[in-house]
Parts: C-alpha cells; structure tokens; sequence
C-alpha cells in the first residue's frame, strides 16, 4: 500500500516516529514484540501487578498512539526476517505468545520503513560471570519495572554508565538490599572524558539535577557508590554466593591487593548497550565508523533508500534522544511517500544537542581494555556454546586471521542459540587483541557478527505457514484456526 | 490504534486483576499473578536457576531479561525451549523445569570450572 510506513520498535522512539508519520498523513504499523507499547524505556507493570509507575508523559502518549486513527498497533508481534524486494522490503511477522508454535504469521510490504529495535545491555565476562544470579542489569531492571519483582536479596550493582543509577533506584523499590554500586571508570577519567567536550556537557545540564537526585537517593539509603571499582569474579556452585571486588587501575587493571570479598545472592552487571542491529543489517544499512550503531544523516535516513533508523540503534543516549530522533524519522519517512511534511526544526535541535550529550557520554564512560585481564582460561566467553578464553586463545592461534565465519566454526563462538548477540562482541575484542600480539589483522568485526538471517525465533514448524503475498492493508497472513495452547 | 486480538484464549495484560491464571510448575499448583512472565513467576517463587547446559551440565536462569540471550528457556506446555522472560503466563500452563543432571561435565569445552570454587 502506497501510504504505509511500518515501524519496527515501541519504545521511545518508535512511538515518536509512529505519531509524527501518522500525524502527517500517513498509515503507520507500530510492530513490537512487547504485549504493550513503551519499550525498555517506559517499561509498565502490567495491569494485573498493581503499583503503577506510569509518568504523565507516557500516559499521554500511549493514549495517543491508542486513539490515533491512522496507527495500527501489533503487539505480541515480531518481526523476525525482513527481505528486500522490488522497491522495498518485505516484513515477515509472527503474532502471539513468546515462542508459541501456534502465532499467526504476516508478511508486511511497507513503503518505507522506521528501525527503532533499540538495544540490549553489554555483559563482559568474568569469572563465574555464568552462575545463576548474574544477571544483566536491564535483566534487574525489567525484573523490577515490569513484575515488580527484585532480583535477588542482597544485590551488587556493577559496570559503567549513568544507566547504573536508575536501575540502583528500582531496586530499592522493589525492596532489595542493594549492598553497593561499583563504578568501573574513575572520577578522574570521566571528568576528562567530559572535559574533552565543554559544549556537550552544557547540553547535558539538563541532566545533572536527576544526577544529583539519584546520588541522594544512594547517600539516604547509604549505599556507596564507588568509582574505579568491578567485579572480577563471582563464586558458587549452583547459583551465585559471593563476589570478588577489586579496585582498578584507569585502564581497568586490578590494583594489586586490593580485592575484597563481599557475600551476596545477586549481580547485575551492565557495561553499556549493544543495539539490535540485524535488521538494519539485513536492510543492508551501513554501519557507523565503530561498527556497532547504524549510519544516519540528518533526516534519520540510513543509506538504503526508504530505510529510517532511530533511537539506540544509531547510537547510545537515552530515551529523550531517542524519541527526538523519531520525531525526526518518522516525519522524513512520511516525506519519502511524497507527503507534504514541515521540517520538524524543534526536534532536529534535541537531536543535535543529545548527540553532543551522547558523544560526551561515551567518551566518560568507555569499556577499557583491562577488562580482558579479568579472565582465566576457563572463563566462558561464548555462554551459549560453552566456548571457554582458554578455547578461544587456542582457535585464535590456530586459524590466525582467516576471517570471522572461520574463527566462529573452529571455536563454536557466536553459534549458539544466542547468535553471537552476547559473545559477539566481546569475542572480536578478545581476538583482535590476540592478533594484535601476533601483529595479524581482526578476523571478527560487529557488523560480521551482527548478519543473522533470522533477527527473532522461529520454530522449523511454523516456517511452513508462511505467507507470501500480502493482502489489501499490504498485510497477509496465515489464519491458523487453533492457537490456544491450554 | 487497534491492538489486535490474535492471541485470545489467554488474559490479555487489560483484564486487570481478576482471574489470576492458574498453572502448575513441575506438576505443582501455582497462582500466579496477571501479566506475569515465567521467569517473574520463577525468580518471585525464589528459583535462580531452572535448566542446565548440554554441554557442562551448568545452571542456568535468568541473565538478560529482554529476551536476547536465551538462558532461561523452559517446557511450556510440552513446548520446549521457550524463554522464560518473555513468556506471559496464561491460565492453564504446565510449565516444566528441566531437571538438574549434576553433571559429571565431561563433554564440556570448559570442563566445569567456570564456577570459582566455593562460597
Ligand atoms: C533492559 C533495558 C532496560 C532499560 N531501562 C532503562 C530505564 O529504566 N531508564 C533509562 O533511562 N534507560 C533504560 N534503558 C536504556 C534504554 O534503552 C533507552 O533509554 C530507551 O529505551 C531507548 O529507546 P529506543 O526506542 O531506542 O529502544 P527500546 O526502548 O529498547 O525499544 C525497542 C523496542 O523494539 C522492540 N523490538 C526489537 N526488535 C524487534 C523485532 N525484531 N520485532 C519486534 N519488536 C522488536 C523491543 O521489543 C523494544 O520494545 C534500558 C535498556 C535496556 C536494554
Ligand atoms: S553467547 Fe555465544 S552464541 Fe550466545
Ligand atoms: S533471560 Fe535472556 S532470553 Fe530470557
């Protein structure tokens, strides 16, 4: 259908980009995989779990979007292929229950397309960092934004990044003793990081009263908040008892002698954020410079014709950024369908100051390379094959710089049912760091890491009831006629 | 916006409070809550760890919670390999842990040593 944008991601900035195409005239499909729209963002409890945290804001905006009579919302939705096809690209979707074999199956041929996948939390290994009771900390954060539920008793908060804080304050209120929150860069460190970028750090000001509510909320609570500081190994034998912390050095080093042993029941470990980029992958987007993010220009426009991306996908910066940017797509994804839109100049201005505030963020709060001296030769690597450093090392030194499909069949790396989402790029440090010390060339980039034909689960049953020719609303789909599951 | 209803046959997360889903875990009655997800209902009812590896026979529970990193699969309904962090719990599910072998972890790549030693 002519008018027809799909927007593939519910949170901040698909929702965004959804209400700016509609609101300019055209047919909007909002996809996600979540029951409701919100995203990781505006993650809600459902109904059912009392204790609504809902901000104004997100109320308004959901209302919108409900009411909206050009926007279509497929929740339970995802979209697990996308294949180009003469003038555009093909959506394969699977609506219903997570992993249920019986989901109702579409094809969507959309016009133009907003990529707003948004990203999932960075895990470095560690030792231990496989026992039960390590989780991520999003993991802790959707546990307790979305069920209400803490995860775990007495609860050790680590990595890098301001997203440590707002995940330190939902614990607390789901009711976990939170025993401390380890900052891996140091003060020093992140200050320069900041320093380096005057203009960006005056665009962040907005910012620093929520900093400095969240280093209140920690100092009543009198959790300690300690900088230059990780978790270098976690300890137990079915799930986690007790962790090692260690002071490090500014490149992430252990400090000798500094190693304290704390008891604990959880872990939540975050460095950072890895977008979901295969989708964008397979619409054939160019990545950015570090092979993590997709390119956009300006308009939010990737360099596949039609293609628009928006949010953490095109870079790490939280969810005002994230909904400006899809004000932006979804105004130029309404203007690829011919459809007179106005240049939406007061979210091209958040933009561009969020991404100076983004730049600024990265730049303070970087993964350093002394993270790799934290593993021993039978720390896994790749959680899902079991692939342990030491098996790494060994394939790396092998199969030195044949190409990363190699390193991947020769060490099992990144072929799990995962798809190297986790492994992947912590893999490609680790071996280019190997490399590097044999002076031979990276075998593994992101972007290699990130081809996955097939960008959601699907059951080998359900591929036999795919449609291939989409109906009037360009929609087609099996209508398969049981799907309870009881 | 019209949400749509493909799913039906199951509490949709707008039925509110009443009807809390029955289910059974491991054979074992359960009420659980609505719009609670497998792995809510197994971390609340104080389960770290639901499934083992193939290789190592090592535990496994949650770890990523958005659905990326498949650790916390679990049987839903005689349906395998289902994540349980994404999964919303409906009345009636037979949801089915797997048990732990302990493992002797000969095949593992890794052997068993990733754990650290003792607590
Ligand atoms: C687990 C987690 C929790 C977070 N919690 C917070 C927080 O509390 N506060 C904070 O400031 N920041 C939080 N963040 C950071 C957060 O990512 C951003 O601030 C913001 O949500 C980014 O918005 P977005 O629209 O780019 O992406 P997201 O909000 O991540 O939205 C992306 C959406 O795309 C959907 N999706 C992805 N792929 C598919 C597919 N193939 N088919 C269908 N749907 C798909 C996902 O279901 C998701 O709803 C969190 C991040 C993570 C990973
Ligand atoms: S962790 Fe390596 S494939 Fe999943
Ligand atoms: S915890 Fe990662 S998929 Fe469920």
């Amino acid at each position: 259908m002519a008018r027809l944008i799909a927007v593939v991601g519910a949170g901040p900035a698909g929702m965004a980009a959804a209400l700016a195409a509609a609101d300019a005239g055209a047919e909007v499909v909002l996809v996600d995989a979540a029951p409701r729209v919100g995203g990781q963002y505006h993650r809600q409890p459902p109904p059912g779990l009392a204790d609504q945290h809902a901000g104004p804001g997100f109320a308004r905006l959901e209302a919108e979007l409900a009411g909206h009579p050009r926007v279509r919302h497929l929740a339970e939705t995802v979209v697990w292929a996308l294949e180009p096809r003469p003038g555009g690209h093909r959506l394969h979707l699977r609506t219903g229950p997570a992993d249920s074999p019986h989901r109702t199956a579409r094809v969507l041929d959309p016009a133009a397309l907003v990529l707003a996948t948004g990203a999932h939390d960075r895990a470095l290994p560690f030792p231990g960092w496989d026992l039960p009771g390590v989780v991520t900390a999003g993991a802790a954060q959707a546990l307790a934004k979305g069920q209400r539920v803490a995860v775990g008793r007495r609860v050790l908060l680590a990595g890098t990044g301001p997203f440590l804080f707002p995940v330190a304050q939902s614990l607390i209120e789901v009711g976990a003793h939170l025993v401390g929150v380890l900052e891996a860069n140091r003060v020093g460190a992140t200050a320069a990081g900041w320093l380096a970028r005057p203009a960006a750090l005056l665009a962040g000001r907005a910012k620093l009263p929520e900093l400095a509510g969240y280093l209140g909320l920690l100092a009543r609570h009198r959790i300690a908040y300690r900088t230059g500081h990780a978790v270098l190994a976690a300890h137990g034998t079915d799930r986690v008892e007790a962790v090692t912390t260690a002071r490090l050095t500014r490149d992430w080093r252990v400090v000798p002698g500094s190693a304290r042993r704390i008891a604990v029941d959880a872990v939540c470990v975050g460095f950072g954020f890895t977008p979901q980029l295969e989708l964008a992958v397979a619409a054939g987007c160019d990545l950015d410079a570090t092979g993590t993010c997709v390119r956009v220009d300006i308009a939010q426009a990737t360099s596949t014709p039609g293609v628009f991306a928006a949010g953490e996908l095109t870079g790490v910066g939280g969810a005002d950024l994230a909904a400006a940017e899809g004000r932006v797509a979804g105004a130029s994804a309404a203007r690829h369908l011919g459809l007179a839109v106005p240049v939406p100049r007061a979210a091209l201005r958040q933009v561009r100051a969020g991404r100076g505030f983004a730049a600024a963020l990265a730049g303070a709060y970087p993964v350093r390379p002394g993270w790799r001296s934290w593993l021993t030769e039978d720390t896994l690597v790749c959680r899902c094959e079991e692939v342990s450093y030491g098996a790494l090392c060994q394939a790396v030194r092998q199969r030195a710089a044949l190409g990363g499909r190699v390193l991947r069949l020769t060490s099992r790396v990144g072929l799990g049912p995962c798809q190297g989402r986790i492994c992947g790029r912590n893999a490609a440090e680790l071996a280019e760091a190997l490399l590097c010390r044999a002076d031979q060339r990276p075998p593994l980039t992101p972007a290699a890491s990130a081809r996955r034909p097939i960008a959601a689960p699907i059951r080998l049953g359900e591929l036999a009831t795919t449609p291939t020719e989409p109906s009037e609303h360009g929609f087609a789909s099996t209508d398969p006629t049981d799907r309870s599951e009881a | 916006m019209t949400p749509e209803a493909d799913h039906r046959g199951r509490p949709g997360p707008s039925t509110g409070d009443a009807g809390a889903p029955q289910v059974t875990v491991d054979g074992v009655a359960v009420t659980a809550r609505t719009g609670q997800t497998v792995a809510g209902l197994l971390v609340s009812a104080g389960r770290t760890s639901w499934r083992s590896t193939r290789g190592g026979g090592r535990p496994r529970g949650l770890f990523c919670g958005i659905g990326v990193c498949f650790d916390c699969l679990v049987e839903v309904n005689g349906v395998p390999d289902v994540r349980a962090c994404q999964r919303l719990v409906a009345d009636g599910d037979d949801i089915r842990t797997a048990p732990r072998p302990r493992p002797a972890a000969p095949g593992g790549p890794a052997g068993d040593g990733t754990r650290t030693g003792e607590a």
